[in-house]
């Protein structure tokens, strides 16, 4: 989209569609705990002094040098301070890259608390792995810092364009997300991208649309890791908001012979095999069932009310994502 | 089995009084008064506060989801109950979406040579609203359908998914034909064109930075010399408008397809219709 100056004038046709969110769901605390009791030991448990309890959850060490802390796998909410995705960092000799900072301020916080809880050494690369709040929204919390600040390509824009929705339904759902912001990388990725943490090479790739059109992932080489992102979904349903055409294309690839542990967007850290066998599995069949829908001149509704429950094995959070997967996957194919 | 037959009955009870206990908290809720008040507001602008509207039932008839799964694609749908005659026939439909920034979606203006004046498309919707379809049939009277919808976007933003791909089709059109044509009789075609329909969006509050606003502005569908529909629209359209409508071709002929966008750009094309040899 191109971008010129305008003046004040436009402002009338420059409104902003925002849906009102549904009244958030409030999940037991008793309920929440339980999910977060299940995280290992190697735990840097933070005393919460604020609501933003979930904001200090855990920092698992998964590797050598890798911390993640797992999102809870549930819509964003209040109760869970819209601690839903995984987000980390990685430690080398020098320095620390931070991958993704979560939802919040606070959680932004929470994770530069946790870098420092485990190593003297200065954050040097903040990262965004794609547009959605859940994943990039802490970044403030790294303003004062001399870091390099990276994202895909296309994340500078799509901030622009999405930034200020995203910010309005975090203020619905809870009054103290407000405080949060977004911040656009100041380096961005075209392809690929060698970065180093002292004798510690991270390799960052920008993918054409899948997930959405602004995915970037991490390769750690020392561990044969590979920070997928939203690329993969473990467990929780897959979110499709960029080309599902462009996402099986980049499955095929994602998983080259030297990956050996793969932290997905949602979900647990595995060798990513399985995850993305059935991540695969759920879209082809999205891309199956609807191509064949718009060749038998069915419209979107009747296309939904087709495939409404198809498709469904045991993914979490299928009632919320599915219907609006069909409506995606329907949008991009019936240009095919 | 009319013990299961039973059980069903009960089932579709529980149903309607659910259906019921909504319609009254709905009817009681404030927000219905807020909404009411809109739509005051809408209508004078749009049709004075003189004309009266009728209820639409036997006219027109709305079709939208209670709950929008994408709030930048919501998918409705109006169905004339009455027969497009020469005499009598449904001249326009307009959509209005109550709280939306741009309220009116836009009026297909038909045709009573077409047979059928059902149309659908798809809306963007930006909270909770009613959605209303407005008939204005040939003797000048008005009817109105509506339908309380629930948007609940989460965080599917109401932007392109794909940027690049979209400004690199723009303009690109397609018609798409529903089941078999037959000479003389309604049938069903889809008319979609590639655009952003872009209500326009400040992108930096320092630099004053603006992607400015671009949106089809108008659709003009004839069959050979045989009007089909005209579409004056605005921003409410969901990005790459699509509408669905009948027309009833007497021969084979060539449909053509003009737009019109806020740029004052220009996309025509023509596709030859087939019609079923069976008729
Ligand atoms: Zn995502």
């Amino acid at each position: 989209m191109e971008m010129r100056e305008k003046g004040r004038g436009d402002l009338k046709e420059a409104p902003s569609f925002h849906p009102i969110a549904s009244s958030p769901v409030q999940i037991p605390r008793r309920a929440f705990l339980c999910t977060a009791a299940v995280f290992a030991a190697t735990a840097f448990t933070k005393t919460a002094g604020s609501i933003a309890a979930e904001a200090h959850l855990p920092f698992i060490e998964i590797a050598d040098g890798v911390f993640v802390r797992y999102g809870v796998q549930e819509e964003m909410s209040a109760a869970n301070c819209g601690a839903i995705a995984n987000i980390g960092f990685i430690v080398g000799d020098e320095s620390v890259a931070v991958i993704d900072t979560g939802t919040t301020l606070q959680q932004g916080a929470a994770l530069r608390e946790a870098v420092a809880s485990v190593t003297s050494r200065p954050v040097s690369h903040l990262i965004a792995t794609h547009v959605h709040p859940d994943h990039c929204f802490g970044h403030a919390a790294f303003s004062d810092l001399p870091v390099h600040s990276i994202g895909h390509r296309n994340l500078p824009r799509a901030l622009a364009e999405r930034g200020p929705f995203y910010l309005k339904r975090l203020a619905e759902i809870s009054p103290d997300f407000s405080d949060t912001a977004y911040v656009a990388p100041e380096e961005t990725v075209s392809d690929t991208m060698r970065i180093d943490l002292g004798n510690r090479p991270l390799l960052l790739k920008a993918w054409p649309p899948a997930h959405t059109d602004n995915d970037l992932t991490v390769f750690d080489e020392r561990t044969g890791l590979l920070w997928a992102a939203d690329l993969l979904f473990a467990g929780r349903l897959p979110t499709l908001d960029g080309s599902l055409t462009g996402w099986l294309a980049a499955l095929d690839v994602l998983l080259s012979p030297d990956v050996r542990q793969v932290v997905p967007g949602h979900g647990q850290v595995s060798d990513g095999v399985e995850t993305l066998q059935e991540e695969l599995a759920y879209l082809t069949r999205l891309r199956d069932g609807v191509r064949a829908a718009i060749d038998e001149g069915l419209d979107m509704s009747a296309t939904l009310a087709r495939l409404e429950d198809d498709n469904q094995l045991d993914w979490l959070l299928y009632d919320t994502n599915h219907g609006r997967n069909v409506v995606a996957a329907y949008t991009e194919l019936e240009w095919e | 089995m009319p013990q299961q037959r039973k059980a069903e009955t009960y089932c579709l009870h529980g149903i309607t009084i659910a259906i019921l206990a909504a319609i009254l908290i709905i009817a009681k809720a404030p927000i219905a008064v807020a909404n009411d008040e809109t739509w005051q507001d809408i209508r004078a602008s749009l049709y004075g506060s003189d004309r009266v509207i009728h209820d639409g039932e036997g006219v027109i008839k709305l079709d939208a989801p209670d709950r929008a799964l994408d709030a930048a694609t919501v998918p409705i749908s109006v169905t004339a109950e009455m027969e497009q005659t020469e005499e009598h026939y449904i001249r326009a439909v307009t959509l209005v979406i109550d709280e939306n920034p741009a309220p009116v979606v836009g009026t297909f203006h038909l045709f009573p040579g077409n047979g059928i004046a059902n149309i659908s498309t798809r809306v963007r919707v930006n909270a909770y609203t009613n959605i209303r379809a407005i008939a204005e049939t040939s003797d000048g009277e008005l009817y109105m359908a509506q339908k309380f919808v629930k948007a609940s976007g989460g965080c599917s933003a109401p932007a392109s998914k794909d940027h690049d791909l979209a400004m690199a089709r723009l303009g690109k059109m397609r018609l798409k034909q529903i089941g078999a044509w037959r000479k003389g009789e309604p049938a069903e075609g889809q008319f979609m064109i590639s655009h952003p329909n872009y209500s326009g969006m400040q992108i930096d509050q320092v630099t004053q930075l603006w992607i400015p606003a671009r949106y089809v502005r108008s659709i003009e569908l004839t069959l050979g010399d045989k009007p089909i529909l005209r579409f004056e629209g605005d921003i409410s359209m969901s990005e790459n408008p699509m509408v669905r409508f009948f027309v009833r071709p007497d021969a084979e002929a060539e449909l053509h397809a003009k737009v019109v966008d806020s740029d004052e750009k220009t996309f025509e094309q023509s596709w030859p219709i087939e019609l079923d040899p069976a008729s």
